[in-house]
């Protein structure tokens, strides 16, 4: 009888990172006065109010000889629930719960464990680091970096783990104050993406 | 002439230790399966004994955290996997993924039921194309970007979520858990067939002290972690156990028994032992024939010895307490072949006459207990007749009975007043099973079990978290050959498909999704169209897309090979995590022949509506089984049928009796006190809420077997002035050493032995006693005699 288990290819460890990053954006905390650096970014990023945002992605694939355009909605429940809902150009619904991610295309719903992917699962972890303001943590994935200033600031995150960085180069998160205002991926092959965000009031 | 009948004796003892050592010997349920059943019943059996699903084993780890449970299922399943007791060992950890992903990529077009000359013309390949660049814009649209070159139509995707849609258990740090999350779990499938129980012990063993050992390796925590084990082969190895611990403890029990109550009675080693010849000749003759007739010795059976001696032991007693005391011992013993042996032989042709029927049983446990009885009571009766009194020494004498005999003479005498009450418990328990009588038997083939209620209820909760199919319904088809039983397969997809729309079944699977037939395979590939014209056709494709032809070369390579690629086997499938599923599904039958089984999923609101499924399925040649039902109708067969058997046995002792008594009056007097004990034993399981299984009807069997020795000694009495006192003696004596023969069976603890000691402990006391009751008043009192008749 079908006791079977199957797992999809390793998904694109930049795009799950990229989903994981908008979180950030949905973190809208009050302005912080002091100093503008690490600790300051994390501690912002750090609060958790329920939240939902528009966004606008464009994809540069090389094999493709046009960006592909996508837009759709993100949702945020704290502390570990992100809902991506893509409206354009083909309804497509993501759902990361704890580690186990759910994907609904064309009313197919697929289960992905993040526990197979281990090198995902790292990544995963380190994300769920910047949402708690871990910074310890962050640090153990990737190299961080933060230039700019508290009305400008760009966060890029480059992954320590060779086999993480064979697939995803750089990931550029800049924001306004204490909201996320675009994610970049620069992945190994020289494909990119840019996501950017747009706040929505609360319904 | 005497030393020829010793040469002889010996001799067949010698040959008998010779077969006996040569015997094979198997304690399962194997021997209530059925041996000739149709078509339907063969897949039940060939499941129940050999297929696959006969070599699973359910394990679960409770206890300590789940981290730890999940530490301690890796490393059991890695201990496993390296041990090679096991084709399979499955905790949810992804080991054959890769190859799994391999063999779906190369076989995807053949594993594709979407495989057809539209998917491949220009539009076909224009709306695909569109549809992957739309998917390339989604998070998850990496892994497009790999596979887009080589497969634009998204096979390998379909294919793999196609087959994946199987039910899969939940997963809690990486390994499969219960629902609850509080258990782990694994599926295992041994190397060894479900019928070889000493490999499945041996498998067994190794995941109890794998699991010590991954204890051991992962620290005190680890320890804290327990192990539960289910599944067929379990069930086997519990069985067997059981069975064989319940069989010594019994004979020993019963044995034991007995041998205090001869020395009780004989006050002599020598003469104790030779009166036990009779019943060790007889059960070494018993399990020499059923080893030489059935090639197997059920354990069941060998349980049964034990209550033969109850019935054997009675030959040497009545021979050493009917021949008298004093004087010539041999003139005695000659007197005694005179006047008793007749009686006794008719007493042993009688039960012979009952077992006979058992001869004829379909189930192989029913017919070698009917050749056991017979071959071990017929010889134990030729050794009481022929080598019994040459062994016994001149001066041979037991204690004199006669006194005793006075005394029970008297409680005889007050037992015959009893008539009327007996009238009326017989009424009573007449009644009793005529307003029971919807309810008489118990149908359910686990009632004939010896696995504990815990253990079924721990089997099915391990089932239904691992996710396995619970319902048991089936539809099977048949082939010649593992191809045409595919092809058959794949023929009636259609109509559960119909099914399925109408609600009736939630869904099927099938072993053809996993390996499609042959044709199936050549047609798909036949949809395939060559590189020239699948070029022609993604040139036209790609106009108005944002993508050149050319990305698509390793596609056009991949069809162009796909056309002419060996066909998909059952080969290529090994190693991956499909072999299992297919294995479960695609059976080889012991008769050569291949049966596809296609489990039917049912509807959220409920039950599958058999009859409906089965009219679908009118006139394809499929067969709609559900397992639960399908057992439970086959073990009613056999019940149905063992009580034809039972009744037939019936007649054969009546017209035995009235040919041998040459008077049905008196055959009617032997064969009431016998009738009125079944039906008063029956009615007082009833009414103390056993349910009748089969073995309690071989019980009934052995009452009239057992009780008939009473009622013809009593019958002879009548024309000979009444019972002799030492006769009555011997026959109380031999009533005791038959109840202590049967009474401990019923603390065996398996069923199969509860029933027959249940029936037939009461049943031979009862027999007695209404034997007694209904006897005639000694000749002497002519006035007594003469109101007899009234």
């Amino acid at each position: 009888m079908p006791y079977t288990r199957f797992s999809l290819p390793a998904p694109n460890l930049g795009r799950l990172r990229g989903l994981l990053l908008c979180a950030a954006l949905l973190l809208t905390p009050p302005a912080v006065a002091g100093a503008w650096n690490l600790d300051a970014l994390m501690q912002a990023l750090a609060q958790h109010p329920a939240s939902r945002a528009s966004f606008v992605e464009s994809k540069t694939l090389a094999m493709l000889d046009a960006p592909i355009e996508s837009s759709g909605e993100l949702r945020f429940r704290a502390p570990d629930t992100l809902e991506m809902r893509t409206l354009k150009p083909r309804p497509q619904t993501l759902i990361l719960e704890g580690n186990r991610l759910t994907a609904d295309f064309d009313g197919r719903i697929h289960h992905i464990n993040l526990d197979d992917h281990p090198d995902a699962a790292v990544l995963v972890d380190s994300i769920r680091a910047t949402l708690n303001g871990d910074r310890a943590a962050l640090e153990r994935e990737y190299t961080v970096t933060l230039v700019g200033d508290r009305a400008h600031w760009t966060l890029t995150l480059v992954p320590l783990n060779a086999r993480a960085r064979a697939r995803v180069s750089e990931i550029r998160i800049a924001g306004r104050r204490g909201q996320v205002r675009s994610i970049a991926v620069e992945q190994a092959d020289g494909d990119h993406s840019l996501m950017t965000i747009r706040e929505q009031a609360e319904p | 002439m005497s030393r020829a009948v010793l040469a002889l004796w010996l001799a067949v003892l010698a040959a008998c230790a010779l077969v006996i050592a040569h015997s094979r010997f198997a304690a399962d349920l194997s021997a209530f399966l059925p041996r000739a059943p149709n078509t339907q019943q063969q897949v039940l059996v060939d499941q129940l004994r050999d297929g696959m699903v006969s070599r699973l084993v359910f394990a679960g780890i409770d206890g300590a955290d789940a981290p730890t449970r999940a530490a301690l299922s890796k490393a059991l399943a890695q201990h496993l996997r390296a041990g090679g007791l096991f084709l399979s060992v499955n905790n949810g950890e992804p080991v054959n993924a890769g190859r799994d992903y391999a063999l779906l990529s190369r076989y995807r077009y053949v594993l594709s039921p979407d495989t057809t000359p539209q998917a491949f013309s220009a539009a076909g390949l224009h709306t695909a194309i569109q549809t992957a660049i739309d998917r390339l814009a989604s998070p998850l649209g990496g892994d497009l970007k790999t596979l887009l070159p080589a497969d634009p139509t998204g096979a390998t995707l379909q294919v793999l979520s196609r087959l994946s849609a199987a039910a899969r258990p939940h997963e809690i740090d990486g390994v499969w858990a219960s629902p609850a999350g509080t258990r782990a779990l694994l599926l295992l499938q041994t190397r060894a067939a479900g019928t070889d129980t000493d490999g499945q012990q041996a498998a067994l063993a190794a995941v109890r002290e794998d699991f010590a050992a991954a204890q051991r390796e992962l620290g005190p925590q680890a320890t804290r972690a327990t192990l539960v084990l289910s599944g067929p082969g379990v069930f086997a190895v519990q069985s067997r156990a059981t069975i064989k611990g319940a069989a010594e403890r019994v004979s020993l029990i019963g044995s034991a028994l007995i041998v205090t109550l001869l020395l009780l009675v004989y006050r002599s080693l020598p003469v104790l032992l030779l009166g036990l010849l009779p019943v060790l000749t007889g059960v070494a003759v018993a399990i020499a024939a059923v080893g030489l007739g059935y090639g197997v010795v059920q354990g069941v059976t060998l349980g049964f010895g034990t209550t033969l001696m109850g019935e054997a032991v009675d030959y040497s007693i009545y021979l050493f307490v009917q021949s008298g005391t004093r004087g010539n011992g041999a003139d005695a013993r000659r007197d005694w072949l005179r006047r008793f042996w007749p009686t006794i032989r008719l007493g042993m042709l009688t039960s012979v006459a009952g077992f006979a029927t058992l001869l004829l049983s379909d189930l192989p446990g029913l017919a070698q207990l009917g050749a056991y009885s017979i071959a071990g009571l017929i010889s134990a009766a030729l050794v009481t007749r022929f080598v019994l009194p040459q062994l016994l020494p001149r001066a041979f004498a037991v204690r004199d009975l006669s006194a005793v005999g006075e005394r029970l003479l008297n409680v005889v005498a007050r037992l015959r007043r009893l008539r009327r009450p007996l009238a009326l418990l017989v009424l009573a328990a007449t009644a009793v099973l005529l307003a029971q009588r919807a309810h008489l038997w118990n149908t359910r083939l686990s009632a004939l079990s010896p696995i504990s209620p815990a253990a079924l209820a721990l089997d099915a909760q391990l089932r239904s978290q691992l996710g396995g199919p619970d319902s048991g319904d089936l539809v099977a088809v048949n082939g010649a050959s593992a191809d045409t039983a595919l092809a058959a397969a794949e023929a009636v997809a259609p109509r559960l498909r119909a099914l399925q729309a109408q609600g009736i079944i939630a869904g099927f699977d099938s072993p053809a999704r996993y390996l499609p037939s042959r044709a199936t395979q050549r047609a798909r590939q036949a949809a395939l169209p060559d590189a020239p014209t699948l070029q022609r056709h993604l040139d036209a494709a790609v106009q108005g897309l944002p993508v050149k032809a050319a990305l698509f070369a390793p596609f056009v390579r991949d069809v162009a090979a796909a056309r002419t690629a060996a066909p998909l086997t059952r080969a290529d499938l090994a190693h991956t995590s499909f072999a299992l599923a297919l294995d479960g599904m695609l059976l080889h039958g012991a008769d050569g022949r291949w049966t596809a089984l296609l489990p039917l999923r049912a509807p959220a609101a409920g039950d599958i509506d058999g009859a409906r499924v089965a009219a679908a399925l009118a006139g394809s040649g499929a067969h709609y089984i559900n397992l639960g039902q399908a057992s439970n109708t086959l073990y009613d067969g056999y019940l149905k049928s063992a009580a034809r058997l039972s009744l037939a046995g019936l007649g054969a002792i009546a017209l035995l009796l009235v040919i041998a008594l040459r008077s049905p009056r008196r055959a009617a007097r032997v064969l009431a006190p016998l009738l009125a004990a079944v039906v008063v034993v029956a009615a007082g399981l009833l009414l103390l809420g056993v349910k009748l299984t089969l073995l309690h009807l071989v019980g009934m069997m052995l009452i009239v077997a057992v009780g008939s020795n009473y009622a013809l000694f009593f019958d002879r009495g009548n024309s000979t002035g009444g019972i002799a006192p030492r006769t009555l003696a011997s026959l109380v004596f031999a009533n005791l050493t038959t109840v202590a023969g049967f009474g401990p069976l019923l603390f065996s603890g398996v069923p199969v032995l509860q029933a027959l000691g249940a029936t037939v402990g009461p049943g031979a006391l009862l027999a007695l006693w209404f034997s007694a009751v209904l006897s005639a008043p000694p000749a002497k009192t002519a006035g007594v005699r003469a109101a007899i008749p009234r």
